[in-house]
């Protein structure tokens, strides 16, 4: 068994989010935190997908800008290929670590310079990186990475306003896999994007990751895409992972009541009729989340322990009633 | 036979532009029966929502109806002068946006803006109006409805604005709703608690609704039938469960495809190459045709109509021989 490619220690990550000072001295309160993420672990295999999905604030994009260095963690550790980006790295280490990982962003109108051509920004990791290489070489990789990504080495004159969502994602990835990466960081590729176009990018990504044994983690509120695209699925509730598991063990026998709720919430396409059980409730705000089990309010199995304590992921599932074998209320 | 609710004759939809005149929807008809829920379903850019804003009277200028008609209970709607227009809106047709928060003003509070909607459509006091939408906002499951209707938008999350949006669209008790993405600016829990309250309500008072959305799967649980739209042109209408189940047209057929599922694990989706047309270069003959898996020779040159070819069930595709030119 060969060692993780990222290993995940118990990441934390708080907001400050209080009034000024001045107003916190005159109105008398008290400083206030949103915690975003909390002790959050999981490890990722080596050429394989792990996908973070859950619902709006439940700290899945915190968790991607932790990993690639956007932020940094308040407390707990990341492990890449065995050395902790935690602790600030610097100098020629950090460059040498930073090359391999990249990150796609949901709006590629956001995360692509419109004042630049395609050939530059595609170029751009390549500048950064490889300062050493000559122009001409560094046209040609340009126009290389645009016909892996399904786009023509001609289209790098253009400007980003000039292509739809779907060619503007492929620019993104084709950026992403300029430095040669082993590992990208994926927050919603494919939200802003129709399905047929999503459809294209998906298979894209898959193939791509086929090609150059790329590990992904991917972010998603969309349980179809997640269940499409990955390994080993983390179910995130309030800065929490809930559960753990491969698709097929979560989706055909989920264990935690919210992700049995999540799954009873996607509206059934198949046509199969299923029955579902009504949707109780919405997420607490982070700024005030319950006490004991976040989830305990709007949970069909709570009890005394759920509201007092805070279940730990044992076996893959935060839950108490799982542990003590309550399946039913 | 009973009549239609809302009819939609050749409904065309034009933007003069300095370039010529881009038509965003063409030759459209359909009808809605009285409590029927009618799922209009494309990509960006289909035009979904600009039919829904045509028949409601508020495509924005320089845009314009070129052609058709739209009926409402027999009274034709879409030549109404804008005074007359604005009495239809909200009384007979409610609406339901995509974000709650452009549809509620932030500055007042919800109470107002319920109570303004429903003495504007309604001749009752301003008690039996407040009381009136304490009752609504109870309907729309929002907890505590007497002491939060004197709360602001923005106290209320995402899934309760959209209730709130809800309530204001039915509070005149209208024969037609249409709701334009009314769940996909939410989470998919709230999705589905949406839609519910959406659709018990408008069953209740037997309303009708236009769903317009993108996403397949709220149209599969909600609708009667769908209208699928592509390029502007409808490409295929009939019951859901045929159409999910049994597209007729190839870009239905591969829209289907491309959609991940729950239940499978497959290792590729299928895919439509290439992407949706731009208003100003809409291929001759079947718009679908560069993309098509099936295309003919005919298919370039030719403009297929959406015609009937079994009972229910319309399709603008040249496989079928029923099939007649635009």
């Amino acid at each position: 068994m060969t060692a993780p490619l990222l290993d995940v220690r118990n990441l934390s990550r708080d907001f400050d989010v209080s009034r000024p000072w001045l107003n916190r001295k005159l109105e008398g309160l008290e400083k206030v935190y949103l915690k975003a993420v909390q002790d959050v672990s999981f490890s990722v295999n080596r050429g394989e997908t792990f996908a973070l999905v859950g619902e709006s604030g439940s700290g899945k994009s915190t968790i991607a800008r932790l990993i690639v260095g956007l932020l940094t963690p308040s407390a707990g550790e990341i492990f890449f290929d065995g050395q902790s980006l935690a602790q600030g790295l610097s100098g020629a280490e950090a460059r040498r670590l930073r090359r391999r990982f990249q990150m796609i962003f949901q709006d590629p109108l956001a995360s692509l310079n419109p004042r630049w051509r395609v050939t530059d920004i595609i170029a751009e990791p390549l500048r950064v990186f490889e300062g050493g290489m000559p122009a001409p070489a560094r046209r040609q990789r340009v126009g290389e990475l645009l016909t892996l990504v399904g786009m023509a080495p001609e289209d790098g004159v253009k400007f980003p306003h000039q292509f739809s969502g779907g060619q503007r994602q492929r620019i993104a990835i084709a950026r992403a896999l300029a430095a040669n990466p082993d590992f990208i960081v994926c927050d919603e590729p494919t939200s802003a994007l129709d399905v047929s176009v999503q459809a294209q990018i998906l298979n894209l990504m898959k193939k791509l990751q086929q090609e150059f044994g790329l590990t992904y983690v991917f972010i998603s509120h969309n349980l179809q895409v997640v269940r499409h695209m990955a390994n080993q699925i983390g179910v995130l509730y309030l800065g929490r992972l809930v559960e753990v598991g491969t698709p097929a063990r979560l989706f055909e026998a989920p264990r935690h009541p919210y992700t049995r709720m999540l799954l009873d919430a996607v509206p059934d396409i198949e046509m199969t009729g299923r029955r579902r059980k009504k949707v109780e409730g919405e997420i607490p705000s982070p700024l005030s989340p319950p006490s004991g089990c976040p989830f305990h309010p709007r949970c069909p199995l709570a009890n005394d322990r759920g509201r007092r304590e805070m279940p730990l992921l044992l076996d893959g599932v935060a839950c108490h009633a799982v542990e003590e074998g309550r399946t039913r209320p | 036979m009973t009549e239609p609710l809302l009819s939609v004759r050749g409904l065309t939809v034009e933007f003069p532009t300095r370039h010529g005149i881009l038509t965003a929807v063409e030759d459209i008809s359909f009808d809605i029966m009285p409590g029927e829920v009618l799922g209009m379903v494309g990509e960006s850019g289909a035009g979904k929502s600009m039919t829904g804003n045509a028949i409601i009277g508020l495509i924005e200028a320089p845009g314009r109806i070129a052609r058709g008609e739209v009926w409402l209970n027999g009274q034709r709607i879409d030549s109404l002068p804008p005074e007359a227009m604005r009495a239809i809106r909200g009384r007979r047709i409610g609406m339901i946006f995509q974000d709650p928060l452009t549809s509620l003003n932030p500055l007042y509070r919800i109470s107002d803006q319920l109570i303004e909607t429903i003495r504007t459509h309604l001749p009752l006091s301003q008690d039996a109006a407040r009381k009136r939408a304490i009752g609504l906002l109870d309907d729309v499951g929002i907890p505590d409805a007497a002491r939060r209707i004197d709360d602001y938008p923005h106290q209320f999350s995402g899934g309760m604005r959209q209730r709130v949006v809800i309530a204001l669209a039915l509070c005149a008790e209208p024969d037609l709703v249409i709701a334009d993405e009314p769940t996909t600016a939410l989470d998919v829990s709230v999705q589905a608690q949406i839609i519910d309250v959406m659709k018990e309500l408008c069953a209740e008072r037997g309303a009708a609704i236009l769903l317009v959305t993108h996403d397949m799967g709220v149209i599969a649980e909600t609708a009667d039938r769908v209208a699928v739209m592509y390029a502007g042109r409808l490409a295929e209408v009939g019951p859901v469960r045929d159409v999910i189940l049994a597209a007729r047209h190839p870009y239905t057929a591969g829209l289907m495809g491309a959609i991940p599922r729950l239940g499978e694990n497959l290792v590729r989706l299928n895919q439509i190459p290439g992407a949706m047309p731009r208003l100003s270069a809409i291929p001759p003959g079947c718009p679908f045709n560069p993309r098509c898996p099936r295309v003919m020779d005919h298919c370039r040159s030719h403009r297929p109509a959406l015609s009937p070819i079994e009972p229910a069930r319309k399709v603008a595709c040249w496989l079928y021989p029923e099939v007649t030119e635009a």
